[in-house]
């Protein structure tokens, strides 16, 4: 009984010749995920060679709902629920463009004030969305604090949020035709004060967390997406901004009233971890200030046209898409002139990202992997759909 | 169809009663009538010229004047100093209390409350520790647990690490002065003793990490390795001026030298690099690396489950509180401080002395907060890499530790210290 272990009972750690796939010898094959504390429902074949990954393989698949199938039998208003479900943390993101299909192929109008309504929701939910991904990011690189900071901070937009449409996470909160509910009396100022907070809250983040030198170390430099690679690789949202690439939809191809509201498309040159998770953190700004404008120009008025029971499609297709808090959000929706969608197609930020992935953690260390993987803004739930 | 009965709290009642009875039926039948075989030929301790037979003992219990000249004998006896102060039991309660000092510290920080109801409604005391039975909670918890054993692990050395990761962190407070004369081992070259002792436990780590046989403890092992690369040499260098300064390896000898400089005052450079060394021995943030969660799920410690994960944990903190110690010791003056505590008797007869309180209060104090300085370090700071902590560690603290030795020196030749101040 020596202390050499056992080569041949762990799988992948073939010293002599080659392994089944062909790497070379010596190569340790790690399965992280789908049950690690650094994957979520998802599956990373990496392959190190030292310290070194040779080799990452993503395997999504485990969370499969079919959502897209899903849609097909169910009418246009139906479909808002369960749409929501791959992306909880970021609900109105998710629903947005589905509405804005709906609303195109069923010809509804929508009043002013609810798109009002639907740009200060939407821009709450995408802050939410990124403080709870900074907060895992903060854990993955091993700072408690910075994982409790931005959950404590994420309940004051939840509650807005809730106030607005009754519940904290999945709102279901637009609808075709405009949002489900109009907003109480009370909200506008209490939103003003929540996000005013906020804001001032966002530097303290910074104090601990961006500005710390240890936290550069582990993410100055690291998986660095050149400008060309992230536009060929199909990468989006603040992966592709923190590449230098500006694209935003909101810009691009602005819906409801983002063309009436004075923001900007915030980029880094660097394109490595630090500018991935910087970039967030700077649009939470942005987000913030959106917020603020929308709430000063809202109208007043109706918030939702009236619909029949069973709204129809009129034959064809369409395909819209939105900034969600990950990146370009798209639907493409086939109607065949009934009452439910001939076909729903998702595409979403999050499955973009995979080739990006396994593209950025070939060839970097085995302690970059959690950075580069969470800098990905990757949700094994949304990509799986 | 389940065979297990509902929960009634009836039964519970009766099994507890059912419990107690057969305690009773073993301890009266085979415990009691051991013993006085036992007792009958073993002679019996002798403490002060006066023996310790069961005679005096219920004396006591109705004259417990007759044993109040036995105490102080007690407390020197080796015996004592071994198993409760200033041995494993202050240790491990200290320990205990670090835990909870970190869980409260952490949550202060983070905005949030930490334990909180566990012991609260059971005394009326209690409510503004809240929480403090969450520890004894977590005890039982990891009680309850099934200890895995990895297929294909090798058992022996899989079982005897978190016992040796124990009995080397227990045999590390043997070494250092609580008080004046309160050590268990008083020898001449403590401070050697100290870092043979503070290098089984990356060996340790590593043979626990390959007796796994699994991939994570493996690479968390390796890591262990490397960052006892990284960090030993820094630590000894860090405390080479003391020795200079000092004159001795005895650490009681260096707290002695400290009477009118504590040493943070002329070499606050060492006690930088020794504090972030001993985060580094510690294997605390931010240099957990052999068990970055987020990396290599728990590292080294992923295939200990129960309460051997219970015991390395334990001794985790009871190195803590060492080298919180050591710390205090080596720079921060050990015992050193302002005599202001009364003394202790009982039956008029001094158990401890005015100066001793003192000393072992200071003692307390000054490591306490050691030791929650390195809580703060860990809720404001990520894990760094492991590359990061070699560069840092041979270039810049090897740099800082030399340039240390250099003042040291100096400070000698100049006769601002040394020996005769």
């Amino acid at each position: 009984m020596g202390l050499e272990i056992d080569r041949e009972r762990i799988p992948g750690f073939d010293v002599e010749g080659k392994d089944a796939d062909g790497m070379d010898k010596g190569i340790l094959t790690l399965s992280v995920g789908p049950q690690h504390p650094g994957s979520g429902h998802f599956r990373l074949i990496v392959k190190v060679d030292g310290d070194i990954i040779v080799e990452a393989l993503p395997d999504p698949g485990y969370v499969h709902r079919g959502e897209e199938k899903m849609c097909e039998y169910r009418n246009y208003i139906q479909n808002i629920p369960h749409l929501e479900r791959p992306m909880i943390a970021d609900s109105c993101g998710i629903l947005y463009p589905y509405v804005l299909a709906v609303e195109e192929i069923c010809n509804i109008p929508v009043p002013e004030r609810a798109k009002y309504i639907r740009v200060i929701m939407a821009e709450l939910n995408r802050c939410i969305f990124e403080l709870y991904w900074l907060g895992i990011y903060g854990i993955f690189l091993g700072h408690s604090t910075m994982f409790m900071w931005p959950m404590a901070d994420r309940e004051l937009l939840i509650d807005l949020a809730e106030m607005a449409s009754g519940a904290r996470v999945t709102h279901a909160y637009f609808v075709p035709g405009g949002v489900r509910n109009d907003v109480p009396d009370a909200f506008p100022e209490k939103a003003k004060r929540h996000l005013l907070y906020f804001r001032n809250r966002l530097k303290e983040y910074k104090d601990i967390f961006y500005d710390n030198p240890l936290f550069q170390a582990r993410t100055v430099g690291v998986g660095i997406l050149r400008r060309e690679d992230a536009i060929n690789l199909g990468a989006t949202g603040p992966v592709l901004r923190a590449s230098g690439v500006e694209h935003d939809i909101r810009k691009v191809e602005p819906y409801d009233v983002y063309d009436e509201l004075d923001f900007k498309v915030i980029t880094m040159n660097e394109g490595d971890s630090f500018a991935r998770a910087y970039v967030p953190w700077l649009e939470m700004y942005e987000s913030v200030e959106i917020a603020l404008q929308a709430l000063e120009r809202m109208p007043s008025g109706p918030v939702r046209t009236k619909l029949g029971p069973n709204p129809k499609g009129a034959v064809g297709e369409v395909f819209k898409r939105v900034e969600a808090a990950r990146g370009e959000l798209a639907y493409y929706l086939v109607s065949d002139g009934n009452p439910k969608p001939y076909r729903v197609k998702l595409s979403v930020p999050s499955f973009r990202e995979i080739p990006v992935m396994a593209h950025l953690l070939k060839g970097a260390k085995l302690a970059d992997m959690p950075s580069i993987y969470w800098s990905m803004n990757y949700w094994p739930v949304e990509a799986d759909r | 169809m389940s065979t297990v009965s509902e929960f009634t709290f009836s039964n519970f009642v009766k099994s507890v009663l059912w419990l107690l009875f057969w305690i009773l039926i073993i301890v009266s039948l085979i415990a009691l009538p051991i013993i006085f075989i036992v007792l009958f030929y073993v002679p019996p301790p002798v403490i002060n010229g006066v023996e310790i037979n069961p005679y005096l003992l219920l004396t006591m219990l109705t004259n417990p004047q007759v044993g109040a000249p036995l105490i102080r004998p007690t407390l020197e006896s080796l015996f004592f100093r071994i198993a409760v102060f200033p041995g494993f039991t202050f240790a491990a309660l200290f320990a205990t209390v670090l835990i909870f000092a970190e869980r409260k510290t952490l949550a202060k920080m983070q905005l949030r409350v930490g334990p909180y109801h566990a012991g609260r409604e059971a005394f009326w005391w209690a409510n503004s520790l809240g929480g403090f039975l969450q520890l004894i909670a977590d005890l039982l918890k990891l009680l309850g647990k099934e200890i895995i054993v990895p297929s294909g692990a090798d058992k022996p050395i899989f079982w005897a690490a978190p016992a040796v990761l124990v009995i080397a962190a227990a045999g590390l407070i043997a070494l250092i002065p609580v008080a004046p004369g309160w050590v268990i081992a008083d020898i001449d070259v403590s401070l050697l003793a100290v870092f043979a002792l503070l290098g089984f436990f990356p060996l340790t780590v590593l043979l626990a990490s390959y007796a796994s046989n699994s991939k994570y403890p493996f690479i968390g092992g390796l890591r262990a390795l490397y960052q006892l690369i990284s960090y030993e040499i820094p630590l000894i260098l860090a405390v080479l001026p003391i020795v200079i300064l000092a004159s001795t390896l005895s650490l009681t000898g260096i707290v002695e030298a400290q009477y009118s400089y504590w040493f943070i005052l002329l070499v606050p450079i060492g006690a930088f690099v020794f504090f972030v060394t001993a985060l580094a021995e510690l294997e605390r943030i931010p240099f957990d690396l052999p068990e970055a969660e987020s990396e290599i799920v728990a590292g080294w410690l992923t295939e200990y489950s129960g309460m051997a994960y219970g015991l390395i944990q334990l001794a985790n903190y009871i190195k803590m509180y060492a080298l919180s110690a050591l710390f205090t010791t080596l720079f921060l003056g050990g015992w050193i401080g302002p005599e202001f505590l009364p003394s202790i008797e009982v039956f008029n007869v001094q158990v401890l002395s005015s100066g001793e309180v003192s000393s072992i209060f200071w003692f307390t104090i000054k490591t306490f907060g050691v030791a929650l300085f390195m809580i703060i370090v860990r809720g404001t700071n990520p894990r760094v890499k492991i590359d990061v902590l070699l560069r840092v560690g041979w270039s810049k603290l090897i740099a800082l530790s030399f340039i240390n030795v250099f003042i040291a020196v100096a400070l000698l030749y100049l006769g601002v210290v040394g020996v005769g101040h």
